[in-house]
């Protein structure tokens, strides 16, 4: 295999790889709105006074799956 | 393969600065480019509302003035929460802040725009006057004692350096946190967009059976930008409220 054929195909393995960190953003993001919920149906007086809370939660963790998606369209088209 | 097409289609292209009236002076460029044209389009068009909704009238409230209204009392009470009655005096910045990252956000999100916020000197440029305001205005106040804001109460003398190790690294890491959470958001997000617009190209090039399929990418776009308009909204929302947290460093250090 030529190396530059080489590179190529490292390449789009690392982008496939970085793209994995957003199945883990997944999971957090999932985590979050789940605990959010248990909590809200044990006590639903208080869901209206942490909801800007949980948006602030969900902007922290999904920007974590963001910056793995923007290193794979980085690899992919920046490189 | 489909290389062929989607190699004409190039996601970040979109983000190019290209100069619209090219100045230069003393071998500097200091062209007008179309990233400062939406950034004074930006400020313009937070002027222009401001303005305009706090000229006020006789009679009943417009709908701009409650729009002015709303964002102003979004923002004040966010600041007070955050750092209480004292901060205040950091309103216009915080407020100003968040119109202009928010007006920006909105602006570059519709199609053949220019997103700025993309642009991590931008957001950089931003995150580093917070971080030095939390420094500066933090040593005038407080002088020596504002590194009482490294040192947290009540941790126990073995584990005390490396507490503040800790703690001095989590400091210096905001501004690059704080800068690339608003432009890594926004260049996926945008990159996002044109990748699902190039899956449509790619199939009305591919054959008769997938022309049908090419409305799918479509269908997915209009979703993609109403969240897009969220996160839009959203980064702003954390941008401004995470300024209003690392402010109170400066103004209450060690209050955690």
């Amino acid at each position: 295999m030529e190396p530059h054929e080489l590179a190529i195909a490292a390449k789009y393995i690392g982008a496939g790889l970085a793209a994995i960190g957003t199945g883990a953003a997944g999971i957090g993001v999932g985590n979050l709105f789940g605990q959010f919920l248990n909590g809200a149906l044990r006590n639903p007086s208080a869901v209206d006074g942490q909801f800007g809370r949980l948006i602030f939660g969900f902007a922290v963790t999904e920007a974590l799956g963001i910056f793995a998606l923007l290193i794979s369209f980085l690899l992919l088209f920046a490189v | 393969m489909a290389g062929e097409a989607g190699s004409a289609i190039n996601p970040i292209e979109q983000f190019s600065i290209t100069p619209i009236i090219p100045i230069r002076i003393a071998g500097h460029d200091f062209s007008l480019t179309n990233s400062s044209l939406y950034m004074v389009i930006a400020v313009a068009i937070v002027c222009l509302v401001m303005t305009a909704g706090a000229r006020g009238g006789p009679g009943v409230p417009g709908r701009l003035q409650s729009a002015a209204e709303l964002a102003y009392e979004f923002i004040a009470g966010m600041l007070r929460s955050a750092t209480g009655e004292k901060g205040m005096r950091f309103f216009p910045m915080v407020f100003t802040i968040f119109m202009f990252v928010l007006v920006i956000n909105l602006i570059g999100l519709p199609a053949y725009t220019f997103e700025v916020t993309a642009q991590i000197v931008i957001t950089a440029a931003l995150a580093l006057l917070v971080f030095l305001t939390v420094i500066v205005v933090g040593l005038k106040e407080h002088g020596l004692h504002w590194f009482k804001l490294f040192v947290p109460s009540g941790v126990p003398i073995y584990i005390l350096p490396l507490v503040v190790a800790i703690e001095i690294i989590s400091f210096l890491t905001r501004p690059l946190s704080h800068s690339v959470r608003l432009f890594a958001n926004m260049l996926a997000g945008h990159i996002m967009l044109s990748v699902l617009g190039s899956f449509s190209v790619m199939l009305l090039g591919a054959g008769i059976v997938f022309k049908v399929l090419a409305v799918v990418p479509i269908v997915m776009n209009v979703g993609v930008f109403a969240l897009e308009l969220l996160v839009a909204f959203l980064q702003a929302y954390v941008f401004a409220m995470l300024t209003c947290m690392y402010l109170n460093d400066a103004i209450h250090p060690g209050g955690h």
